[in-house]
């Protein structure tokens, strides 16, 4: 899943795309847990793997793990290890406990991680075994969000892609229906369905909020991706006939609209009704950003890999708040589903693939940023250092894509400096 | 395999990042999976550290698995050395790292690097977070203290001794050693080394000059101070200083092994605790029900002071520290109780409800039991989060720590009698029946929820409180108007038991109706 691509023919779009290998500070994709949980409200996440992946999802998780969340780990032991207990008899009792105590769980996910898929405990299978005998209640599925295969939001990639072949299917003759594919906050998602209700688009959303509500797919389903880093999500719907429409992503009112309109183009909406329906969004977010821009113009940026938003975030504050871009870290750069976005970096950005995490603090200390996006085990040490940091994590928790959210997008970015200019001591 | 939500202890080699990112001029490198780098933000937040911590990670991915791990692994010692030139290394392999078997000894001993590297065997599928800093910093010790020496008579000068037990991630330790500190030069004795934090590599080596040791966390530094009364023949105390009566004890106990008088210490008034815990206003705190959970350190001298301290009654003690289970046990038997020994903490939770405590102490995990419960809580040991690596001055141990003890303890309780005084005086709505105290955040329900009738949003039932399917539901009697009216003058934080009580008062004897009568039949019953 990290395997990586081959580097585009002479970047057409005079965006400079370096690899860099090394030691990665960066989430494994068990995080995804935290915030795809919240998304489907009758799932339940069962990590599979060590207590180094519970205390993980313990951090990851802040407060939230004391509201009894619908995730948890099945800690292996030596006993499992060493043969003395079978791993598959165990893994049914705890499923059956869990199940027992937790009725209202209809959708049950197995997740691979590090220890599991080096001992190759083979979870598809007993995936398969527990369907059957919690069937029809509970289905069960299992995809892996170890650190070895999957990044950080790579682990919601394949919990969706896990989903895609259970989706049902779109009668051959059906019109064709647009899917959104990537977990969105419910108030971004309501906002987008309302669009594309007033566009005319028949349009659902991939995760749904239930188990039992997830959108068919079939040959006449387009799919518009909401999140960059659905790589094998996009692979499996597009072994169900789905369409992928090309869009840069939801973020700012450029990106937004760019997003929209790569629907209505593919759904022959009238382009004069498009612009009546999406202009008063546009309107307000371009308000809202502008009270940002003057704070933000000109401010020289830097990217840690994390999440693979980079790439759109950096298009966002260099071309809607002309910030500069000093380099843009990506843990994976899909070519395909980032060509538009590319294209809209200015020419010269340096986009880094990859980490190695000491060369890469070296080059931010030496080019002094004036805000540095980063994950939270380096933030403090860098505002240490005198650089103004922007923790990155917040960008996957907090409501960012759309209209409605472009200001706060742009806050999200402006406090940090804000801060530092008002702090006297 | 365990089921589990929430863990007390982080794996061996968290214990082990514990040590070294409390020392300086050691270099960790650890061989693990991409993702495991999340623990460094343990130190970056919780505890607010401004550098990383000194560990490199080999964060191998799946295509390197088929190819040379142990050549990663080799090359990250290599770059570590060459960019942080240590004065030493240590290295170990992460749980899965433990799995595919390279071995990271061997491979950095074939580097020959010019410092000495230490390889940690920390069993991550057995052993957890305290026992890895315990290993590690007794490893650390036996590599790098060195061959004993002849100590030098002490001919006037002041004894010395080792401070040993502190580490990155302690609850409290970076204060604690300040007190510790100041009752040692009070009494006239030097500190050699305090490690693991502060020091270096090069001051471990300066161990054996010391006469003796002081083991401030014997969960941490037991075992390394064992091995110096071995080899370098240094006595040591690991009375822990938390508590007026303890730390009275800890200063007899050094100033017997360093052979100086401790009458100056404890003369006059060190501490306040007892004044304040003497002073009527303290009255009410007699015979308060308190439930103690956390590691065996704390919960320990939490259990004395509370019941000989502050005269509370002790209800309920245990740990999550399974190494410490003996200790645990003697000290509940001396308050009549059963101790729990558990890291899961749902076993915690009920044996919490079951103890119906007025006061919790205990984690990040029973402050949040207790809000869920409406009971005022304390935190007393680790986990911590962010909160409890404050900005002040902030000890356990020693005098000014009693006092922050009585401060700590009491405050949620003394704010519990306030509102309730409030409460009765005013009919003001800030003030109504069912408002949470201003120091208690619940959720959801603005009534006191009772013990008994929690249950849907918590999701997992515990076992206790599952009706056995196929019985007849237990009817609750109807509470007459007068008594339910007199039930509400009764104070809101004993209330809820109260009613429990009454009502099981009334199931055991079949009664059709709760009266007034009922009410105060069931309080004499049962009584306090």
């Amino acid at each position: 899943m990290n395997a990586h691509a081959p580097l585009p023919a002479a970047a057409d779009c005079g965006v400079e795309v370096r690899q860099e290998r090394g030691q990665r500070a960066v989430f494994c994709g068990l995080t995804g847990i935290v915030w795809l949980h919240r998304k489907i409200q009758d799932a339940f996440f069962l990590v599979v793997g060590s207590r180094t992946c519970a205390h993980l999802i313990q951090s990851a998780a802040g407060v939230m793990i004391f509201a009894e969340p619908r995730f948890a780990t099945a800690i292996i032991d030596e006993r499992d290890l060493a043969g003395i207990a079978d791993m598959n008899e165990e893994l049914d009792r705890i499923v059956g406990r869990l199940i027992e105590r937790r009725p209202g769980i209809k959708l049950l996910f197995l997740v691979g991680s590090c220890p599991s898929e080096v001992i190759k405990l083979d979870l598809s299978r007993a995936a398969l075994r527990l369907s059957k005998s919690l069937a029809p209640d509970v289905r069960v599925l299992n995809y892996s969000g170890s650190g070895i295969e999957t990044t950080f939001t790579q682990g919601e990639d394949a919990c969706l892609a896990s989903l895609v072949p259970e989706l049902p299917p779109a009668p051959a003759e059906a019109e064709a229906a647009l899917m959104v594919v990537g977990a969105l906050a419910d108030v971004v998602e309501d906002q987008f369905a309302r669009i594309f209700a007033e566009l005319g688009i028949p349009a659902r959303f991939l995760p749904a909020r239930r188990a039992g509500e997830m959108p068919p797919v079939g040959r006449n389903t387009r799919y518009l991706l909401a999140q960059p880093f659905l790589t094998d999500t996009a692979r499996s719907l597009e072994e169900r006939s789905a369409k992928r429409l090309s869009a840069p992503f939801p973020l700012g009112a450029e990106g937004t609209t760019r997003w929209l309109r790569a629907a209505a183009d593919a759904f022959g909406v009238d382009a004069q009704h498009f612009e009546a329906v999406v202009a008063p969004g546009q309107k307000r977010a371009r308000r809202a950003l502008a009270q940002y821009q003057e704070r933000l113009s000109g401010k020289r940026v830097f990217f840690f890999p994390d999440s693979q938003l980079e790439v759109p975030l950096a298009r966002f504050l260099s071309r809607e708040m002309e910030a500069e871009l000093v380099e843009v870290g990506t843990p994976y750069l899909h070519r395909a589903h980032l060509s538009e976005e590319l294209e809209l970096l200015p020419s010269g950005t340096i986009v880094n693939e990859g980490q190695s995490l000491d060369d890469q603090m070296d080059r931010c200390r030496k080019a002094r940023p004036d805000l540095t996006v980063c994950g939270l085990g380096l933030a403090n040490p860098l505002e240490a250092e005198g650089l103004s940091t922007k923790w990155s994590i917040e960008l996957l928790f907090t409501p960012i894509q759309g209209y409605d959210q472009a200001g706060d997008l742009a806050e999200l970015f402006c406090r940090p400096l804000v801060r530092r200019t008002r702090l006297e001591v | 395999m365990q089921l589990t939500v929430w863990t007390y202890e982080g794996p061996p080699h968290i214990g082990a990042m514990r040590i070294a990112t409390a020392m300086k001029g050691l270099h960790y490198v650890l061989h693990a999976p991409q993702g495991d780098t999340y623990a460094d933000l343990l130190f970056t937040m919780i505890e607010r550290r401004d550098a990383r911590p000194p560990v490199t990670y080999t964060t191998f991915q799946a295509q390197d698995l088929g190819r040379d791990t142990a050549e990663i692994f080799k090359n990250a010692v290599a770059q570590a050395y060459e960019r942080f030139q240590p004065q030493a290394m240590i290295v170990g392999a992460s749980c899965t790292a433990e799995l595919i078997q390279d071995d990271p000894g061997g491979l950095a001993k074939a580097l020959a690097l010019p410092i000495p590297v230490i390889p940690l065997e920390l069993p991550a599928y057995q052993k957890k977070e305290n026992w890895g800093a315990s290993e590690t910093f007794y490893r650390l010790v036996r590599a790098l203290a060195g061959q004993p020496v002849e100590r030098a008579p002490r001919e006037g000068r002041r004894p010395v001794c080792n401070v040993l037990g502190p580490t990155a991630l302690g609850f409290r330790h970076r204060d604690d050693i300040v007190e510790i500190r100041k009752l040692l030069d009070a009494l006239g004795i030097d500190v050699n080394v305090v490690a693991p934090m502060g020091a270096t590599p090069a001051d471990l080596g300066r161990l054996g000059a010391a006469a003796f040791n002081v083991v401030l966390y014997p969960e941490i530094a037991r075992a390394a101070a064992q091995y110096l009364e071995k080899t370098f023949k240094q006595p040591f105390t690991d009375i822990v200083p938390i508590g007026v009566k303890a730390t009275e004890r800890f200063v007899e106990a050094v100033a017997a092994l360093a052979g100086v008088d401790p009458a100056p210490v404890l003369a006059g008034a060190p501490s306040r605790l007892p004044w304040y815990s003497r002073s009527v206003d303290s009255t009410y705190l007699t015979g308060k029900r308190v439930f103690i959970f956390g590691d065996a350190t704390h919960a320990l001298a939490a259990a004395r002071i509370a019941a000989t301290e502050l005269a509370f009654k002790v209800v309920g003690i245990g740990t999550y520290s399974r190494e410490f289970a003996r200790e645990l046990r003697a000290e509940a038997a001396e308050h009549g109780i059963e101790a729990l020994i558990t890291d899961d903490y749902l076993d915690v939770e009920a044996a919490i409800q079951a103890a119906a405590p007025e006061l919790v102490l205990g984690t990040q995990m029973e402050r949040h039991i207790a809000k869920r419960l409406g009971v005022p809580c304390a935190v007393i040991s680790a986990p911590i989060h962010v909160q409890d690596f404050p900005a002040r001055h902030s000890p356990q141990m020693g005098f000014e720590g009693a006092n922050v003890l009585f401060d700590t303890w009491v405050h949620p309780l003394m704010m519990g009698l306030e509102e309730h005084l409030l409460g009765m005086f005013r009919e003001d709505p800030e003030f109504h029946d069912g408002a949470a105290p201003s120091h208690l955040t619940r959720h959801g329900s603005t009534a006191i929820p009772s013990p008994l009738r929690r249950g849907e949003e918590v999701g997992v039932v515990p076992p206790a409180a599952t009706e056995p399917s196929g019985t007849t539901p237990i009817l609750i009697a109807p509470w007459a108007p007068d008594a339910e009216k007199e039930l509400k003058k009764i104070p809101f934080f004993v209330r809820g038991k109260a009613r429990a009580n009454t009502e099981r008062f009334a199931r055991e004897r079949q009664l059709p109706l709760i009266t007034l009568e009922t009410l105060y039949d069931a309080k004499a019953h049962f009584g306090r």
